[in-house]
């Protein structure tokens, strides 16, 4: 228990007793961590936040509908070499010049501890987690070209998001320390706002959330608003100067809050 | 105890598995419970649990296993009773009441109605057919199937009296879901199938095959060739029965249009659904508000597209053969079914049926006999949508 270091969250980033206990079970049994929760809520952030805390390098991957599994791995340059060989440029005997390391690889290859982002795995086809199954499990992949095996020096920490616009397979699933981020409850959101805002009054604070709570449990509104919007929004209205008595029975950029048009109609028909 | 544990999740319907209870095994070896029940119960979820959807199940099942909490399953898993259950699925003939009678069954409203339900299924201890209070068939209590009373609850079964405000069926709903043959995955990775490539469009994608045979003729020149893009001609339409037969099925219903609209590879895609069988009027949301005229739908599309039906095809003969036989009692429709059907046959050589229900029983029904004689038949299952899309796919026109 003593040879690694704990995940307590970071300055900038407050993370629930829940999620820490499922970020140090992965660091420690070394098996990827899978990152679920409504936009906003910092899947991504957290991943830098872990590289931070635990001083670790930081390299991502963002995937998108096209990206293919091969590519997190390596990149045989073909086009280039054969270019070099028609005009003489570099040294086309060795093909390994010609090798791209993908970010897997690069976090595989480097000479400490990484942590890698796999961002919005759910993005690439239905197939991509499957593809990765074996290079996550043993942590090593094999480059035909070159006839060699590049395995993980130090096992990367490993951690991935999902937005679960498709579903992910079951193998895949099986295989990692899973967490749902929930939304914050108040008390987690004062914490979250005191780092952004660390000198905002109490009172206006709580106004702010009973209002910014208010919107997200009405039932017409289709895209709630997130932390990062409450956090938008706190910005928008320390700067036009509100505070607490200001903000009593008026509901001031909306807009910020709310990106679809109808909610923001339903909300204001509502509040007027 | 802790194989306890793991026993204990699987009774619960908490699909974990070995590899899963090892790496948990091998995590409090390491310390990480930190000899606490809080950190025990974050570690185990993370470790075990693997979609939000079974957080509740896991709360559950832990609060029981650890604080030796009384947690109503039946409430939770089952919703009915069993027995209950099972004699609701085979009813009594219903009663015909006169006009007097119906005008008497006042009309409940619907939160009273459930609290009324709830309190009477603690009551009742016993089968129970005919008669006015218990839930039963056959009877007018508002709560029961094949029933007669106008804003009744129908508890299992089909619904005879066709009035029912709210079908608690959740029994066959957790079947499906526990037993669930088919996932959004798998039905995404069945209509995946459904492709045909064509080439199509400029000359833009590297034909690397012939440039490196044409370098190669060139002396090592390179000599860039490029060729046209292949692109799927697939157009799917897709009509789903929504009727109260297909209640049960549901969720799958629910799965192959979330998959449909996953699937980004067709090149043009339509949706809508029906009730029963398809008329003049095809609707696009699921509680048939919104609606389309079929003779619109079919003319805009042509012999091209291909057509996925689902439905369990079950329904009375009427529903099929005659003019204004369709269920819904504030709609007439003008030509019957049958009719409307040989209409989509024609215009789309290419359409399958998915039926839900097992093969069994198709033969039992007179219109899935009709049915099946118009468009090729197949099971739901992993392999009838295989053989579909197969069908859908090699069929020619």
């Amino acid at each position: 228990m003593s040879d690694f270091n704990l995940f307590a969250g970071t300055e900038g980033y407050i993370a629930s007793s829940e999620l820490r206990d499922a970020v140090n079970v992965s660091v420690s049994l070394e098996r990827p961590l899978l990152i679920r929760g409504e936009p906003g809520t910092g899947k991504t952030l957290l991943a830098k936040a872990i590289a931070e805390a635990l001083q670790m390098p930081f390299i991502s991957w963002h995937v998108k509908s096209t990206t293919k599994a091969q590519e997190g791995l390596y990149v045989y340059d073909t086009v280039q070499r054969l270019n070099d060989s028609r005009f003489g440029d570099g040294d086309v005997s060795n093909i390994e010049h010609y090798i791209k390391l993908g970010p897997l690889g690069t976090s595989f290859e480097a000479p400490e501890r990484v942590v890698l982002l796999i961002d919005e795995i759910d993005k690439a086809d239905m197939e991509f987690p499957n593809d990765l199954l074996h290079e996550l499990d043993e942590m090593s992949f094999y480059i035909r070209e070159t006839d060699r095996t590049v395995t993980a020096k130090q096992r990367p920490v490993v951690v991935i998001t999902s937005n679960a616009e498709k579903e992910l397979p079951d193998a895949f699933l099986r295989r990692c320390i899973f967490h749902y981020i929930d939304f914050p409850d108040e008390a987690l959101m004062r914490q979250i706002v005191d780092v952004h805002f660390p000198k905002i009054q109490d009172e206006l604070l709580s106004q702010i959330l009973m209002k910014f709570y208010w919107v997200r449990e009405q039932p017409e509104v289709r895209k709630k608003p997130s932390t990062s919007e409450l956090i938008d929004w706190i910005g928008a209205l320390k700067r036009a100067g509100m505070d607490a008595a200001a903000l009593q029975g008026a509901f001031p950029f909306l807009g910020v809050l709310l990106k679809k048009e109808a909610d923001l109609q339903g909300i204001q028909k509502k509040v007027s | 105890m802790f194989v306890n544990f793991f026993y204990h999740l699987r009774g619960r319907g908490l699909d974990v598995s070995v590899t899963e209870f090892l790496t948990l095994l091998e995590a409090l070896n390491k310390g990480h419970a930190h000899e606490s029940l809080d950190h025990f119960y974050s570690l185990a979820r993370a470790i075990l649990v693997k979609k939000p959807e079974y957080y509740d199940l896991y709360d559950l099942a832990f609060a029981e296993f650890f604080q030796d909490a009384v947690v109503d399953w039946s409430k939770f898993q089952d919703g009915l009773p069993d027995e209950l259950n099972e004699w609701l699925q085979d009813p009594k003939a219903m009663r015909q009441l006169t006009p007097e009678e119906l005008a008497k069954l006042e009309a409940m409203d619907f939160d009273e109605l459930m609290r009324q339900f709830e309190e009477r299924l603690k009551e009742q201890k016993e089968r129970h057919d005919g008669g006015n209070r218990w839930i039963g068939t056959g009877g007018t209590s508002p709560f029961g199937h094949g029933g007669a009373n106008p804003a009744g609850i129908r508890v299992g079964g089909p619904g005879g009296g066709r009035s029912a405000v709210q079908v608690a069926q959740n029994r066959r709903f957790r079947n499906l879901r526990t037993d669930l043959t088919l996932d959004v995955r798998q039905f995404g990775v069945a209509l995946r199938k459904l492709r045909v490539l064509t080439k199509d469009g400029r000359e833009e994608v590297l034909d690397l095959d012939e440039t490196i045979d044409q370098t190669a003729k060139n002396c090592g020149d390179i000599e860039i060739v490029m060729k046209q893009p292949r692109k799927n001609e697939v157009k799917l339409l897709l009509l789903a029965d929504v009727g109260g037969s297909m209640t049960p099925y549901s969720h799958l219903t629910s799965l192959l249009f979330s998959a449909a609209h996953q699937a980004s590879h067709f090149k043009q895609f339509k949706s809508y659904y029906f009730h029963n069988c398809p008329y003049d009027v095809l609707y696009s949301d699921m509680s048939r508000r919104k609606g389309e005229k079929t003779e619109d739908v079919l003319k805009n599309i042509d012999r091209t597209w291909r057509c996925i039906i689902m439905g369990d095809a079950a329904m009375a003969p009427y529903e099929l053969m005659e003019s204004g036989g369709s269920i819904d009692m504030f709609y007439i429709n003008k030509d019957p079914g049958i009719v409307w059907l040989k209409r989509i046959a024609e215009k789309v050589p290419r359409t399958i049926w998915l039926n839900p229900d097992p093969i069994k029983y198709w033969n039992s029904y007179f219109t899935v006999r009709v049915i099946s004689s118009l468009f090729d038949m197949f099971p739901l299952t992993v392999e009838g949508l295989d053989d579909a899309v197969r069908e859908l796919r090699m069929k020619p026109i």
